[in-house]
Protein backbone atom coordinates (compact mmCIF):
# COMPACT_ATOMS: atom_id res chain seq x y z
CA UNK A 1 0.00 0.00 0.00
CA UNK A 2 2.67 2.44 0.92
CA UNK A 3 4.54 1.36 -2.15
CA UNK A 4 1.86 3.00 -4.27
CA UNK A 5 2.22 6.13 -2.17
CA UNK A 6 5.97 6.20 -2.51
CA UNK A 7 5.78 5.56 -6.23
CA UNK A 8 3.33 8.39 -6.77
CA UNK A 9 5.42 10.68 -4.59
CA UNK A 10 8.58 9.84 -6.52
CA UNK A 11 6.88 10.45 -9.84
CA UNK A 12 5.39 13.72 -8.65
CA UNK A 13 8.80 14.84 -7.41
CA UNK A 14 10.46 14.00 -10.70
CA UNK A 15 7.82 15.66 -12.81
CA UNK A 16 7.54 18.80 -10.72
CA UNK A 17 11.30 19.13 -10.59
CA UNK A 18 11.60 18.70 -14.32
CA UNK A 19 8.84 21.13 -15.03
CA UNK A 20 10.25 23.69 -12.63
CA UNK A 21 13.49 23.73 -14.55
CA UNK A 22 12.08 23.72 -18.02
CA UNK A 23 9.15 26.07 -17.82
CA UNK A 24 9.77 29.32 -19.62
CA UNK A 25 7.64 31.43 -17.34
CA UNK A 26 9.30 32.39 -14.09
CA UNK A 27 6.19 32.73 -11.98
CA UNK A 28 5.11 29.25 -12.94
CA UNK A 29 8.55 28.00 -12.05
CA UNK A 30 8.37 29.61 -8.62
CA UNK A 31 5.03 28.08 -7.75
CA UNK A 32 6.19 24.69 -8.97
CA UNK A 33 9.32 25.09 -6.87
CA UNK A 34 7.23 25.72 -3.76
CA UNK A 35 5.17 22.65 -4.59
CA UNK A 36 8.38 20.71 -5.13
CA UNK A 37 9.59 21.76 -1.69
CA UNK A 38 6.42 20.51 -0.08
CA UNK A 39 6.64 17.19 -1.87
CA UNK A 40 10.23 16.94 -0.72
CA UNK A 41 9.12 17.45 2.88
CA UNK A 42 6.73 14.54 2.40
CA UNK A 43 9.55 12.48 0.97
CA UNK A 44 11.71 13.15 4.00
CA UNK A 45 8.81 12.12 6.21
CA UNK A 46 8.64 8.82 4.35
CA UNK A 47 12.39 8.35 4.61
CA UNK A 48 12.27 8.70 8.42
CA UNK A 49 14.05 12.03 8.36
CA UNK A 50 11.75 14.31 10.33
CA UNK A 51 14.60 16.68 11.17
CA UNK A 52 15.20 17.41 7.52
CA UNK A 53 11.46 17.36 6.89
CA UNK A 54 11.08 20.13 9.47
CA UNK A 55 13.80 22.19 7.84
CA UNK A 56 12.40 21.61 4.36
CA UNK A 57 8.89 22.57 5.40
CA UNK A 58 10.09 25.73 7.11
CA UNK A 59 12.56 26.85 4.47
CA UNK A 60 11.39 25.32 1.22
CA UNK A 61 7.73 26.04 1.73
CA UNK A 62 7.98 29.23 3.70
CA UNK A 63 11.11 31.31 3.40
CA UNK A 64 12.40 30.33 -0.02
CA UNK A 65 8.94 30.74 -1.49
CA UNK A 66 8.58 34.22 -0.03
CA UNK A 67 12.07 35.21 -1.19
CA UNK A 68 11.48 34.03 -4.73
CA UNK A 69 8.08 35.68 -4.94
CA UNK A 70 9.49 38.95 -3.70
CA UNK A 71 12.30 38.77 -6.22
CA UNK A 72 9.82 38.01 -8.95
CA UNK A 73 7.74 41.01 -7.96
CA UNK A 74 10.75 43.24 -8.35
CA UNK A 75 11.69 41.68 -11.67
CA UNK A 76 8.21 42.05 -13.04
CA UNK A 77 8.56 45.77 -13.12
CA UNK A 78 11.74 45.78 -15.06
CA UNK A 79 12.22 43.21 -17.69
CA UNK A 80 10.98 40.48 -19.89
CA UNK A 81 10.38 37.36 -17.91
CA UNK A 82 10.49 34.71 -20.52
CA UNK A 83 13.56 32.56 -20.58
CA UNK A 84 15.27 32.35 -23.90
CA UNK A 85 16.32 29.18 -25.59
CA UNK A 86 13.91 26.93 -23.83
CA UNK A 87 14.24 23.92 -26.05
CA UNK A 88 17.99 23.83 -25.65
CA UNK A 89 17.72 24.13 -21.88
CA UNK A 90 15.19 21.37 -21.78
CA UNK A 91 17.52 19.12 -23.66
CA UNK A 92 20.38 19.79 -21.27
CA UNK A 93 18.23 19.27 -18.20
CA UNK A 94 16.84 16.01 -19.49
CA UNK A 95 20.23 14.72 -20.60
CA UNK A 96 21.94 15.56 -17.33
CA UNK A 97 19.01 14.31 -15.29
CA UNK A 98 18.97 11.01 -17.10
CA UNK A 99 22.70 10.57 -16.74
CA UNK A 100 22.55 11.34 -13.04
CA UNK A 101 19.62 8.99 -12.52
CA UNK A 102 21.46 6.16 -14.22
CA UNK A 103 24.57 6.68 -12.12
CA UNK A 104 22.54 6.92 -8.91
CA UNK A 105 20.51 3.82 -9.69
CA UNK A 106 23.62 1.80 -10.34
CA UNK A 107 25.09 2.95 -7.07
CA UNK A 108 21.95 2.04 -5.17
CA UNK A 109 21.53 -1.34 -6.77
CA UNK A 110 25.07 -2.45 -6.21
CA UNK A 111 26.29 -0.81 -3.05
CA UNK A 112 29.78 -1.24 -1.77
CA UNK A 113 29.77 -2.45 1.81
CA UNK A 114 30.23 0.45 4.20
CA UNK A 115 33.76 0.62 5.47
CA UNK A 116 32.59 1.54 8.94
CA UNK A 117 29.05 1.28 10.22
CA UNK A 118 28.74 4.46 12.21
CA UNK A 119 25.38 3.77 13.79
CA UNK A 120 26.90 1.54 16.44
CA UNK A 121 29.46 3.99 17.81
CA UNK A 122 26.94 6.85 17.64
CA UNK A 123 24.46 4.91 19.72
CA UNK A 124 27.11 3.62 22.06
CA UNK A 125 28.35 7.05 23.07
CA UNK A 126 25.00 8.79 23.10
CA UNK A 127 24.84 9.21 26.89
CA UNK A 128 28.17 10.99 26.97
CA UNK A 129 27.21 13.32 24.16
CA UNK A 130 24.88 15.38 26.31
CA UNK A 131 21.71 14.87 24.28
CA UNK A 132 19.56 11.85 23.60
CA UNK A 133 18.63 12.47 20.01
CA UNK A 134 21.24 10.96 17.67
CA UNK A 135 20.83 13.59 14.93
CA UNK A 136 21.50 16.44 17.33
CA UNK A 137 24.39 14.53 18.83
CA UNK A 138 25.96 14.19 15.42
CA UNK A 139 25.33 17.81 14.44
CA UNK A 140 26.44 19.47 17.64
CA UNK A 141 28.88 17.06 19.15
CA UNK A 142 30.41 14.38 16.97
CA UNK A 143 30.53 16.64 13.92
CA UNK A 144 30.22 19.97 15.65
CA UNK A 145 33.06 21.29 13.56
CA UNK A 146 30.94 21.02 10.43
CA UNK A 147 28.10 22.95 12.04
CA UNK A 148 30.55 25.64 13.10
CA UNK A 149 31.64 26.07 9.52
CA UNK A 150 28.02 25.99 8.34
CA UNK A 151 27.07 28.98 10.40
CA UNK A 152 30.18 30.76 9.20
CA UNK A 153 29.09 30.15 5.62
CA UNK A 154 25.61 31.52 6.27
CA UNK A 155 27.06 34.56 7.96
CA UNK A 156 29.33 35.12 4.98
CA UNK A 157 26.32 34.90 2.66
CA UNK A 158 24.62 37.67 4.58
CA UNK A 159 27.78 39.76 4.57
CA UNK A 160 27.98 39.32 0.83
CA UNK A 161 24.44 40.59 0.46
CA UNK A 162 25.19 43.56 2.67
CA UNK A 163 28.26 44.31 0.61
CA UNK A 164 26.34 44.20 -2.65
CA UNK A 165 23.44 46.27 -1.44
CA UNK A 166 25.56 48.98 0.09
CA UNK A 167 24.11 51.90 1.95
CA UNK A 168 20.39 51.69 1.97
CA UNK A 169 17.49 53.67 3.20
CA UNK A 170 14.98 51.95 5.40
CA UNK A 171 12.21 50.37 3.38
CA UNK A 172 9.10 50.88 5.43
CA UNK A 173 6.37 48.94 3.74
CA UNK A 174 2.85 50.22 3.48
CA UNK A 175 0.75 49.03 6.34
CA UNK A 176 -1.54 46.27 5.26
CA UNK A 177 -5.22 46.00 6.04
CA UNK A 178 -5.97 45.48 9.75
CA UNK A 179 -7.23 41.98 9.08
CA UNK A 180 -3.84 40.92 7.82
CA UNK A 181 -2.09 42.69 10.64
CA UNK A 182 -4.33 40.85 13.09
CA UNK A 183 -3.38 37.59 11.43
CA UNK A 184 0.29 38.40 11.80
CA UNK A 185 -0.18 39.42 15.40
CA UNK A 186 -2.00 36.17 16.11
CA UNK A 187 0.46 33.97 14.30
CA UNK A 188 3.69 35.44 15.65
CA UNK A 189 3.39 34.33 19.28
CA UNK A 190 2.45 30.84 18.16
CA UNK A 191 5.46 30.76 15.87
CA UNK A 192 7.76 31.94 18.65
CA UNK A 193 6.42 29.30 21.03
CA UNK A 194 6.86 26.64 18.37
CA UNK A 195 10.40 27.81 17.71
CA UNK A 196 11.38 27.68 21.36
CA UNK A 197 9.78 24.24 21.58
CA UNK A 198 11.78 22.99 18.61
CA UNK A 199 14.99 24.40 20.06
CA UNK A 200 14.38 22.72 23.41
CA UNK A 201 13.09 19.49 21.94
CA UNK A 202 16.13 19.17 19.70
CA UNK A 203 17.90 17.46 22.56
CA UNK A 204 15.63 14.47 22.59
CA UNK A 205 13.53 14.41 19.43
CA UNK A 206 13.63 15.93 15.95
CA UNK A 207 14.10 19.64 16.14
CA UNK A 208 17.07 21.86 16.71
CA UNK A 209 18.50 25.28 16.19
CA UNK A 210 18.21 25.48 12.44
CA UNK A 211 14.53 24.62 12.31
CA UNK A 212 13.71 26.98 15.17
CA UNK A 213 15.63 29.77 13.46
CA UNK A 214 13.78 29.19 10.20
CA UNK A 215 10.48 29.56 12.03
CA UNK A 216 11.54 32.79 13.72
CA UNK A 217 12.77 34.21 10.43
CA UNK A 218 9.46 33.31 8.82
CA UNK A 219 7.64 35.19 11.58
CA UNK A 220 9.82 38.23 10.89
CA UNK A 221 9.05 38.02 7.18
CA UNK A 222 5.35 37.76 7.93
CA UNK A 223 5.47 40.82 10.15
CA UNK A 224 7.36 42.70 7.46
CA UNK A 225 4.88 41.77 4.73
CA UNK A 226 1.99 43.22 6.69
CA UNK A 227 3.85 46.37 7.54
CA UNK A 228 4.53 45.78 11.23
CA UNK A 229 8.27 45.37 10.87
CA UNK A 230 10.29 47.79 8.75
CA UNK A 231 12.93 46.50 6.41
CA UNK A 232 16.54 46.56 7.51
CA UNK A 233 18.96 49.16 6.40
CA UNK A 234 22.65 48.83 7.08
CA UNK A 235 22.76 47.11 10.44
CA UNK A 236 23.80 49.00 13.48
CA UNK A 237 25.62 47.65 16.48
CA UNK A 238 22.83 45.72 18.12
CA UNK A 239 21.90 43.87 14.98
CA UNK A 240 25.53 43.18 14.18
CA UNK A 241 26.05 41.69 17.61
CA UNK A 242 23.02 39.48 17.14
CA UNK A 243 24.19 38.33 13.73
CA UNK A 244 27.59 37.20 14.90
CA UNK A 245 26.50 35.93 18.31
CA UNK A 246 25.97 32.37 17.18
CA UNK A 247 29.28 32.03 15.45
CA UNK A 248 31.08 33.87 18.23
CA UNK A 249 29.67 31.71 21.00
CA UNK A 250 30.39 28.53 19.11
CA UNK A 251 33.92 29.64 18.37
CA UNK A 252 34.50 30.73 21.96
CA UNK A 253 33.35 27.39 23.31
CA UNK A 254 35.48 25.58 20.78
CA UNK A 255 38.54 27.68 21.60
CA UNK A 256 38.00 27.30 25.34
CA UNK A 257 37.89 23.56 24.97
CA UNK A 258 41.04 23.62 22.89
CA UNK A 259 43.01 23.86 26.09
CA UNK A 260 41.78 20.40 26.98
CA UNK A 261 43.27 18.93 23.88
CA UNK A 262 40.89 18.46 21.02
CA UNK A 263 38.73 21.09 19.35
CA UNK A 264 35.12 20.90 20.47
CA UNK A 265 35.64 18.01 22.83
CA UNK A 266 32.96 18.63 25.41
CA UNK A 267 33.52 17.23 28.89
CA UNK A 268 30.64 14.76 29.30
CA UNK A 269 29.14 16.33 32.41
CA UNK A 270 28.91 19.76 30.81
CA UNK A 271 28.06 18.58 27.29
CA UNK A 272 24.29 19.02 27.59
CA UNK A 273 24.57 22.54 28.93
CA UNK A 274 27.16 23.58 26.38
CA UNK A 275 25.11 22.23 23.52
CA UNK A 276 22.04 24.10 24.75
CA UNK A 277 24.05 27.30 25.03
CA UNK A 278 25.47 26.92 21.56
CA UNK A 279 22.11 26.02 20.06
CA UNK A 280 20.41 29.03 21.65
CA UNK A 281 23.01 31.39 20.29
CA UNK A 282 22.80 29.68 16.91
CA UNK A 283 19.03 30.04 16.84
CA UNK A 284 19.25 33.76 17.48
CA UNK A 285 21.90 34.36 14.86
CA UNK A 286 20.46 32.09 12.23
CA UNK A 287 17.04 33.67 12.67
CA UNK A 288 18.54 37.11 12.16
CA UNK A 289 20.59 35.92 9.18
CA UNK A 290 17.70 34.18 7.46
CA UNK A 291 15.38 37.10 8.16
CA UNK A 292 18.04 39.46 6.90
CA UNK A 293 18.18 37.63 3.59
CA UNK A 294 14.66 38.86 3.00
CA UNK A 295 14.49 42.09 4.94
CA UNK A 296 17.65 43.69 3.63
CA UNK A 297 16.60 43.26 0.05
CA UNK A 298 12.95 44.06 0.50
CA UNK A 299 11.62 46.97 -1.45
CA UNK A 300 7.94 47.59 -1.27
CA UNK A 301 7.15 50.28 -3.80
CA UNK A 302 3.59 49.28 -4.30
CA UNK A 303 0.80 50.72 -2.20
CA UNK A 304 -1.92 48.16 -1.80
CA UNK B 1 -17.66 2.87 18.17
CA UNK B 2 -15.01 5.52 18.24
CA UNK B 3 -13.30 3.56 15.53
CA UNK B 4 -16.29 3.92 13.23
CA UNK B 5 -16.69 7.60 13.99
CA UNK B 6 -13.05 8.13 13.25
CA UNK B 7 -13.19 6.30 9.96
CA UNK B 8 -16.31 8.18 8.95
CA UNK B 9 -14.72 11.52 9.75
CA UNK B 10 -11.65 10.64 7.79
CA UNK B 11 -13.67 9.81 4.72
CA UNK B 12 -15.68 13.02 5.06
CA UNK B 13 -12.41 14.90 5.28
CA UNK B 14 -11.10 13.18 2.18
CA UNK B 15 -14.28 14.11 0.38
CA UNK B 16 -13.87 17.77 1.24
CA UNK B 17 -10.30 17.75 0.03
CA UNK B 18 -11.48 16.21 -3.19
CA UNK B 19 -14.26 18.79 -3.48
CA UNK B 20 -11.75 21.55 -2.86
CA UNK B 21 -9.44 20.30 -5.58
CA UNK B 22 -12.25 19.89 -8.08
CA UNK B 23 -13.56 23.33 -7.21
CA UNK B 24 -10.13 24.81 -7.65
CA UNK B 25 -9.95 23.34 -11.11
CA UNK B 26 -13.44 24.04 -12.31
CA UNK B 27 -14.67 27.26 -10.77
CA UNK B 28 -14.74 30.23 -13.11
CA UNK B 29 -12.96 32.99 -11.24
CA UNK B 30 -10.40 33.54 -8.54
CA UNK B 31 -12.93 34.43 -5.86
CA UNK B 32 -14.88 31.20 -6.13
CA UNK B 33 -11.64 29.26 -6.32
CA UNK B 34 -10.58 30.81 -3.04
CA UNK B 35 -13.88 29.64 -1.64
CA UNK B 36 -13.16 26.08 -2.76
CA UNK B 37 -9.69 26.22 -1.28
CA UNK B 38 -11.11 27.36 2.03
CA UNK B 39 -13.39 24.34 2.13
CA UNK B 40 -10.47 22.01 1.80
CA UNK B 41 -8.57 23.92 4.48
CA UNK B 42 -11.31 24.23 7.04
CA UNK B 43 -13.51 21.19 6.69
CA UNK B 44 -11.20 18.76 4.99
CA UNK B 45 -8.29 19.23 7.33
CA UNK B 46 -10.57 19.69 10.34
CA UNK B 47 -12.30 16.35 9.84
CA UNK B 48 -9.06 14.51 9.23
CA UNK B 49 -7.47 16.03 12.33
CA UNK B 50 -10.51 15.22 14.46
CA UNK B 51 -10.52 11.66 13.17
CA UNK B 52 -6.89 11.19 14.09
CA UNK B 53 -7.24 12.95 17.41
CA UNK B 54 -9.95 10.49 18.41
CA UNK B 55 -7.49 7.69 17.75
CA UNK B 56 -4.47 9.31 19.32
CA UNK B 57 -2.41 7.50 21.92
CA UNK B 58 -2.44 10.24 24.50
CA UNK B 59 -4.18 13.48 25.32
CA UNK B 60 -1.03 15.43 24.55
CA UNK B 61 -0.83 14.06 21.03
CA UNK B 62 -4.55 14.63 20.47
CA UNK B 63 -4.28 18.23 21.62
CA UNK B 64 -1.29 18.80 19.42
CA UNK B 65 -3.24 17.52 16.45
CA UNK B 66 -6.19 19.74 17.25
CA UNK B 67 -3.87 22.70 17.67
CA UNK B 68 -3.12 22.58 13.97
CA UNK B 69 -6.69 23.39 13.05
CA UNK B 70 -7.15 26.95 14.39
CA UNK B 71 -3.75 27.89 12.98
CA UNK B 72 -4.71 26.69 9.52
CA UNK B 73 -8.10 28.38 9.84
CA UNK B 74 -6.53 31.71 10.68
CA UNK B 75 -3.89 31.37 7.97
CA UNK B 76 -6.46 30.35 5.38
CA UNK B 77 -8.74 33.25 6.27
CA UNK B 78 -5.91 35.76 6.15
CA UNK B 79 -4.47 34.53 2.89
CA UNK B 80 -7.90 34.31 1.27
CA UNK B 81 -8.54 37.88 2.29
CA UNK B 82 -5.20 39.08 0.99
CA UNK B 83 -5.58 37.40 -2.38
CA UNK B 84 -9.19 38.46 -2.86
CA UNK B 85 -8.35 42.03 -1.97
CA UNK B 86 -5.45 42.08 -4.39
CA UNK B 87 -7.63 40.56 -7.10
CA UNK B 88 -10.16 43.29 -6.58
CA UNK B 89 -7.48 45.96 -6.66
CA UNK B 90 -6.20 44.55 -9.94
CA UNK B 91 -9.68 44.90 -11.39
CA UNK B 92 -10.62 41.27 -11.66
CA UNK B 93 -14.39 41.12 -11.73
CA UNK B 94 -16.36 38.28 -10.23
CA UNK B 95 -17.80 35.89 -12.72
CA UNK B 96 -21.42 36.40 -13.58
CA UNK B 97 -23.73 33.90 -15.11
CA UNK B 98 -23.47 34.30 -18.85
CA UNK B 99 -19.78 35.18 -18.95
CA UNK B 100 -17.76 32.77 -20.96
CA UNK B 101 -15.63 30.36 -19.00
CA UNK C 1 -7.73 2.03 10.91
CA UNK C 2 -4.15 2.16 9.90
CA UNK C 3 -5.16 0.82 6.54
CA UNK C 4 -7.67 3.61 6.13
CA UNK C 5 -4.96 6.11 7.01
CA UNK C 6 -2.84 4.69 4.24
CA UNK C 7 -5.68 4.76 1.76
CA UNK C 8 -6.63 8.32 2.56
CA UNK C 9 -3.00 9.41 2.45
CA UNK C 10 -2.69 7.88 -0.99
CA UNK C 11 -5.90 9.54 -2.08
CA UNK C 12 -4.72 12.91 -0.89
CA UNK C 13 -1.44 12.44 -2.64
CA UNK C 14 -3.35 11.71 -5.81
CA UNK C 15 -5.21 14.96 -5.21
CA UNK C 16 -1.87 16.69 -4.96
CA UNK C 17 -0.73 15.17 -8.21
CA UNK C 18 -3.82 16.50 -9.94
CA UNK C 19 -3.27 19.91 -8.38
CA UNK C 20 0.33 19.82 -9.52
CA UNK C 21 -0.72 19.12 -13.04
CA UNK C 22 -3.19 21.98 -12.93
CA UNK C 23 -0.59 24.28 -11.40
CA UNK C 24 1.64 23.66 -14.36
CA UNK C 25 -1.22 24.44 -16.68
CA UNK C 26 -3.05 27.15 -14.78
CA UNK C 27 -4.02 30.19 -16.67
CA UNK C 28 -3.50 33.02 -14.32
CA UNK C 29 -0.88 33.63 -11.65
CA UNK C 30 -3.52 33.40 -8.96
CA UNK C 31 -4.60 29.95 -10.07
CA UNK C 32 -1.13 28.64 -9.74
CA UNK C 33 -0.59 30.21 -6.33
CA UNK C 34 -3.86 28.78 -5.09
CA UNK C 35 -2.60 25.39 -6.14
CA UNK C 36 0.50 25.92 -4.05
CA UNK C 37 -1.70 26.80 -1.09
CA UNK C 38 -3.77 23.70 -1.61
CA UNK C 39 -0.52 21.82 -1.60
CA UNK C 40 0.26 23.23 1.80
CA UNK C 41 -2.98 22.16 3.40
CA UNK C 42 -3.14 18.79 1.71
CA UNK C 43 0.47 18.24 2.64
CA UNK C 44 -0.37 18.94 6.27
CA UNK C 45 -3.13 16.37 6.13
CA UNK C 46 -0.88 13.80 4.49
CA UNK C 47 1.77 14.37 7.14
CA UNK C 48 -0.59 13.78 10.05
CA UNK C 49 -1.91 10.69 8.31
CA UNK C 50 1.63 9.42 7.87
CA UNK C 51 2.23 10.14 11.53
CA UNK C 52 -0.74 7.98 12.46
CA UNK C 53 0.32 5.30 10.02
CA UNK C 54 3.64 4.71 11.69
CA UNK C 55 5.73 7.79 11.18
CA UNK C 56 5.35 8.87 14.79
CA UNK C 57 4.72 12.15 16.53
CA UNK C 58 7.69 14.07 15.05
CA UNK C 59 5.71 14.19 11.83
CA UNK C 60 2.97 16.05 13.67
CA UNK C 61 5.56 18.72 14.43
CA UNK C 62 6.38 18.91 10.73
CA UNK C 63 2.68 19.30 10.00
CA UNK C 64 2.43 22.11 12.57
CA UNK C 65 5.36 23.93 10.99
CA UNK C 66 3.82 23.54 7.56
CA UNK C 67 0.51 24.87 8.82
CA UNK C 68 2.18 27.87 10.43
CA UNK C 69 4.20 28.83 7.40
CA UNK C 70 1.70 28.17 4.66
CA UNK C 71 0.32 31.63 5.08
CA UNK C 72 3.59 33.32 4.31
CA UNK C 73 3.85 32.20 0.72
CA UNK C 74 0.29 33.25 0.03
CA UNK C 75 0.71 36.68 1.56
CA UNK C 76 4.04 37.22 -0.18
CA UNK C 77 2.31 36.45 -3.44
CA UNK C 78 -0.62 38.75 -2.81
CA UNK C 79 1.47 41.67 -1.70
CA UNK C 80 4.58 41.37 -3.80
CA UNK C 81 4.32 39.13 -6.78
CA UNK C 82 1.00 39.81 -8.39
CA UNK C 83 0.99 42.80 -10.66
CA UNK C 84 -0.93 41.85 -13.72
CA UNK C 85 -4.14 40.08 -14.12
CA UNK C 86 -4.90 37.98 -17.08
CA UNK C 87 -4.35 34.78 -18.89
CA UNK C 88 -1.15 33.91 -20.51
CA UNK C 89 -0.29 31.79 -23.45
CA UNK C 90 1.95 28.76 -23.22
Amino acid sequence: MMFAFDLLLALALLLSGLRTLTTPRLDRGIVLFIAFGLLLALAWARLSGPDIGLAEAAIGAGLAGALLLDAYGVLQRSKDLHSKGVAFKRLIVIALGTAFTIVLSEALLDPLPAAIDLRVPVAAHLEESGVSHPVTAVLLNYRGYDTLLEIAVLLLALLAILAVVGETRIASPSRAHPVLQALARLATPSIIVMAVYLLWAGAFRPGGAFQAAALLAAAAVLLHLVGLLPGWSTPRLRLRLGLVAGFAVFLTVAAALLRQGALLKYPPEAAGGLILLIESALTLSLALILAGLFLILSRDEDAS
Amino acid sequence: MIEWLSMGLMMIGAFFFFAGTVGLLRFPDVYSRLHALAKADNLGLGCVLLALALQAESLAVALKLLLIWPLVLAASAGVGFAIARRAHALGIAPWKKGDGR
Amino acid sequence: MSLLSHVVALFLLANLAVALFAAARGQTPADRMLMALLFGTTGTAVLVLLAAAGGGTPLIDVALVLALLAAIGGIAFAKRAWHVEGNDRD
